[in-house]
């Protein structure tokens, strides 16, 4: 395997998990704030670093040199493929305009220190390759989020039993696969894998973790915890590989079911960040949706929309936490009309919104394009389903949008309009989402070198023939 | 440099000029830094303007050549050689897609020129013009679109802008939920198109109007579909079509767009918008005519429309409405006659509709001046009689009918209680459950509203 000419990825992980102890002990918010970005922005670098040197070895794969973890576990555990070199540098950029867009208000509430262990926790799971280390961190990665449910003494059984279950299913699933040598013993292993990695997709009809999470943990942190899409990295590293069709089809159905059922959910919602989680679940579903085709045009339909998704939503989901700083919960049952208050921010909700749902010019056309041609290669249906859902997520959106901006004056003593910081990392996000969603081909070319090598690894010939009742066409 | 090069260069100007112009404003404003009236007034002025100008030369250039069809290739903006996926941008200047986007600036400049005044110092004068610079962009894209791809992207764009003018005085509740009225029919109308597009891009690899109507310029193209492909494909861009120009039983929007500024409810309602959906017929008409009974289908929408908005704008008590309706009579003749087979002179007609509807929206709010300066000139009253048609009916049908128009064909109300409110009901109910059950399992009680973290 190749080598990077430095050690990238354990950096990546490294530094923001050792920062975390630092920035955890200082007492004054803003000071933490500013540690944290600071560390937030040497691991955005130490990733673009870490791709650009992977992109210049011409490889699919490559290992950090000094590789301290394979000197100790003698394998490479930690590997930087065409899959995730863009990832790495995605996540961190997400966390750092996460904290970069954090309101003055929430300082005291936010802890960046456990920002920045999640950071390094969802790094290393990117950067994962080997089965039980993957299922681990993954497990571990929910840690930081259990920590701030228990900060907050918030409820924290429903986020416990989701992601529990779905550890422990990937558990068996794995053991079951690997250890068993009967066809039926690896096909149940296959099954349970399937449902784990549905399970922390938050897929219908085990989804209640995300609007539970969204209800009680810091808005930022269920954002951070769930846009990386932990869950389809997983189905792409655990399930991809090993599938026979029956299980790529059983989470391309659940996915489509999901798809559709939480857009139309997000119509409904009366609830500010239920709307975005609904939103947020249907979108995330269509990556999914892409991994049934197993063909290279929808698997990197399925790859860009990923990217979107991430973006997009990330972007939409900050935005509305600036409003919310400045406002309190919104309900969308009535209107607010703050418009004239932040006009910057409602074109960034508009600008965000659009682009998550594939409008024309913005990152999300062309994933929604690819996806939706590899959809109809299935069944005209599947083709359908999608269209009808990214139609009925932007009714959702416009109609949030109207909500929570026009409508009425909204009547202020104090000055509402975005601060710099929030402005910054808007502009971040507007010019990636256009700026991407004018020049897509280098990302599509780079999906779909990442696809087909996803799937010349898949390895099928062993597999079983479908268990009788399996989910088929 | 050849004729035909000159004439790509200009074509290429053409389109540039208007999708520079939204990009500046859009800049601009997300930037913080919106321009003056003075300055934004020049840039607008000028963009149409260079823009107007190179699609003249255009013109000019094909006449003086004979040249009947004209192509500005950007190339692919996506392309997946091993898996012949591409997604090309590309322009075409032909007999359709010249007088429609030299009408398309006419009447933007005309119409911008004309709004520049009517919102001087308004709140929302940026925001109007950056939906104008969207609505413009798009009409031009979509006007010259060589590709199906190319289309959906000024189709879209049109919808977004029209959705967010409706809803300009959008201090207000009612401008706003008609907006939203008109962004949901807009978006179904945008999934058949959608679901149209992708499934010629499957059945051709490509959207290209040249491979699909065949290498004829337009109108004589043959399409290069079976007749049953181009039933299912004619129908969902019919579909498409119906929701962007108001056609039955979609034409519920079209009198609530009228909650917009005067400027855009004649640039989009009564010019360009509306006819949008003609449009698209006329550019897909080799796919139409390959199937007898999409054909059919075509002729009697048209006609179901045209009798349904000539009833219902009878009876209006507002301008804006009766134009409104007025406009819809028109554009379903115009898919009466697209469907009969006389594209062009359904494109005369949508020509000099366009013009003629502008100028009466423009006018619309000096109406009562104008009728009593037109009474003033003859000496007696203007005739607002019935047609005789109508006192042949029974006075109990008369009443009915009276009744039907004037509730605008019930189709929003049906629409409401047979789709929207059970939707609502069924996932409003879904959501209740869901929440019951997460406050269940995680061990609160059932009735306390949700408390929000952070």
């Amino acid at each position: 395997m190749n080598e990077l000419h430095l050690p990238w990825l354990e950096l990546c992980i490294l530094v923001p998990a050792v920062s975390s102890l630092w920035v955890g002990r200082i007492p004054d918010a803003a000071q933490a704030r500013s540690a944290g970005l600071a560390v937030a922005g040497a691991t955005l670098f130490l990733a673009l670093a870490g791709w650009i040197d992977f992109e210049s070895l011409f490889s699919f794969e490559a290992h950090d040199h000094w590789d301290v973890v394979k000197s100790l576990l003698g394998r490479d555990e930690f590997v930087i493929d065409k899959l995730n070199a863009p990832l790495l540098p995605l996540t961190a950029l997400l966390f750092f305009l996460t904290m970069l867009a954090t309101p003055r208000v929430k300082l005291g509430k936010y802890s960046f220190a456990l920002a920045l262990l999640s950071l390094s926790s969802t790094l290393a799971v990117l950067s994962c390759k080997e089965t039980w280390l993957l299922i681990a961190l993954v497990g571990v990665n929910a840690i930081p989020m259990y920590a701030d449910l228990r900060t907050r003494k918030k409820p924290t059984r429903v986020f416990l039993f989701h992601i529990g279950l779905s550890l422990v299913l990937m558990v068996l699933g794995a053991v079951c696969y690997q250890w068993s040598t009967s066809d039926l013993g690896r096909g149940a292993g296959i099954a349970m894998l399937v449902a784990a990695v549905l399970i922390r997709s938050g897929c219908a009809p085990l989804h209640c973790w995300i609007s539970d999470l969204f209800e009680h943990a810091a808005f930022g942190s269920a954002l951070l915890f769930i846009t990386p899409l932990v869950g389809a990295y997983a189905t792409m590293r655990l399930i991809l590989p090993i599938a026979p069709d029956w299980a790529l089809r059983s989470i391309a159905i659940v996915s489509l079911a999901t798809a559709f059922y939480a857009s139309c959910m997000a119509i409904v919602q009366v609830d500010s960040r239920r709307f975005f989680c609904f939103l947020f679940l249907s979108h995330s579903a269509l990556v999914l949706v892409g991994l049934e085709t197993a063909t290279p045009i929808g698997l990197t339909g399925a790859l860009y929309i990923w990217f979107s998704v991430a973006l997009s939503l990330t972007g939409l989901g900050l935005t509305l936490r600036c409003v919310e700083a400045r406002t309190g919960p919104l309900a969308l049952n009535r209107y607010h009309g703050m418009y004239s208050h932040m006009p910057h921010l409602a074109g960034s909700f508009l600008m965000t919104g659009l682009s998550a749902i594939g409008f024309p010019c913005t990152i999300g056309f062309t994933g929604t394009e690819l996806l939706v041609e590899a959809a109809l290669d299935i069944s005209p249906w599947v083709g359908g389903v999608v269209v009808v859902s990214t139609a009925l997520n932007s009714i959702a959106i416009l109609r949030a949008y109207f909500r929570i901006f026009t409508g009425k004056t909204h009547q202020s003593t104090i000055e509402l309009g975005s601060v710099r910081s929030e402005r910054i990392a808007i502009l971040t996000f507007a010019f990636l989402l256009i700026g991407v969603g004018l020049w897509p081909q280098p990302g599509v070319h780079s999906r779909y070198d990442a696809a087909v090598e996803l799937l010349g690894h898949r390895d099928i010939t062993e597999i079983v023939v479908p268990p009788e009742g399996a989910a088929t066409h | 440099m050849s004729m035909s090069q000159w004439a790509q260069g200009l074509g290429f100007f053409t389109v540039l000029c208007p999708a520079a112009l939204m990009l500046l404003l859009g800049f601009m404003l997300l930037i913080h830094r919106p321009l003056s009236e003075l300055v934004l007034g020049r840039w607008l002025k000028a963009s149409v303007g260079v823009s107007l100008i190179c699609a003249l030369a255009v013109l000019g250039i094909m006449l003086a050549t004979g040249s009947r069809r004209e192509f500005v290739d950007m190339g692919d903006m996506v392309a997946i050689d091993d898996v012949h996926f591409h997604f090309r941008m590309k322009f075409v200047f032909d007999r359709l897609s010249v007088p429609m986007v030299i009408l398309s600036l006419v009447l933007c400049g005309t119409v911008g020129s004309f709004g520049l005044s009517y919102l001087h110092r308004d709140a929302g004068f940026q925001r109007f013009f950056m939906c104008f610079a969207m609505f413009l962009a798009g009409m031009t894209f979509a006007s010259l679109a060589g590709t199906i791809e190319t289309l959906f992207l000024g189709w879209e764009l049109v919808g977004l802008s029209s959705a967010l003018l409706v809803a300009y005085f959008h201090e207000r509740t009612a401008p706003v939920a008609n907006g939203l009225r008109v962004w949901a029919v807009y978006r179904l109308a945008d999934a058949a198109f959608l679901a149209a597009a992708i499934a010629l891009h499957h059945q051709t690899g490509g959207g290209d109007f040249s491979i699909l109507m065949g290498e004829e310029p337009w109108p004589a193209g043959t399409a290069s579909l079976s007749s049953g492909t181009a039933l299912l494909v004619g129908t969902f861009l019919l579909i498409a079509a119906a929701g962007k120009s108001g056609l039955v039983p979609f034409s519920g929007w079209l009198p609530r767009a009228m909650e917009g500024p005067t400027p855009s409810s004649a640039i989009f309602y009564g010019a360009l918008s509306v006819h949008l959906g003609a449009f698209l017929l006329l550019r897909v008409s080799p796919i139409l005519h390959q199937s007898t009974l999409l054909c059919s289908m075509v002729v009697a929408l048209g006609l179901i429309s045209a009798t349904f908005a000539a009833l219902a704008g009878r009876v209006q008590t507002d301008i804006k409405s009766a134009l409104a309706f007025a406009s819809l009579t028109q554009v379903s003749i115009i898919v009466v006659e697209i469907g009969l087979g006389f594209l062009y002179l359904a494109l005369i007609h949508l020509i000099g509709h366009a013009c003629m509807r502008s100028l009466q929206l423009l006018r619309a709010p000096t109406l009562l001046r104008d009728y009593k300066t037109m009474e003033n000139a003859i000496g007696e009253s203007l005739d607002h009689g019935s047609p005789r048609i109508i006192a042949w009916l029974a006075p109990s049908m008369q009443r009915r009918l009276y009744r039907t128009a004037m509730e605008r064909g019930y189709m929003d109300s049906i629409l409401d209680d047979s789709v929207v409110k059970p939707f609502l009901r069924l996932f409003s109910t879904f959501d209740r459950w869901e929440r019951i059950w997460t406050r269940w399992l995680s061990g609160l009680n059932k009735n306390p509203n949700s408390t929000h973290s952070d």
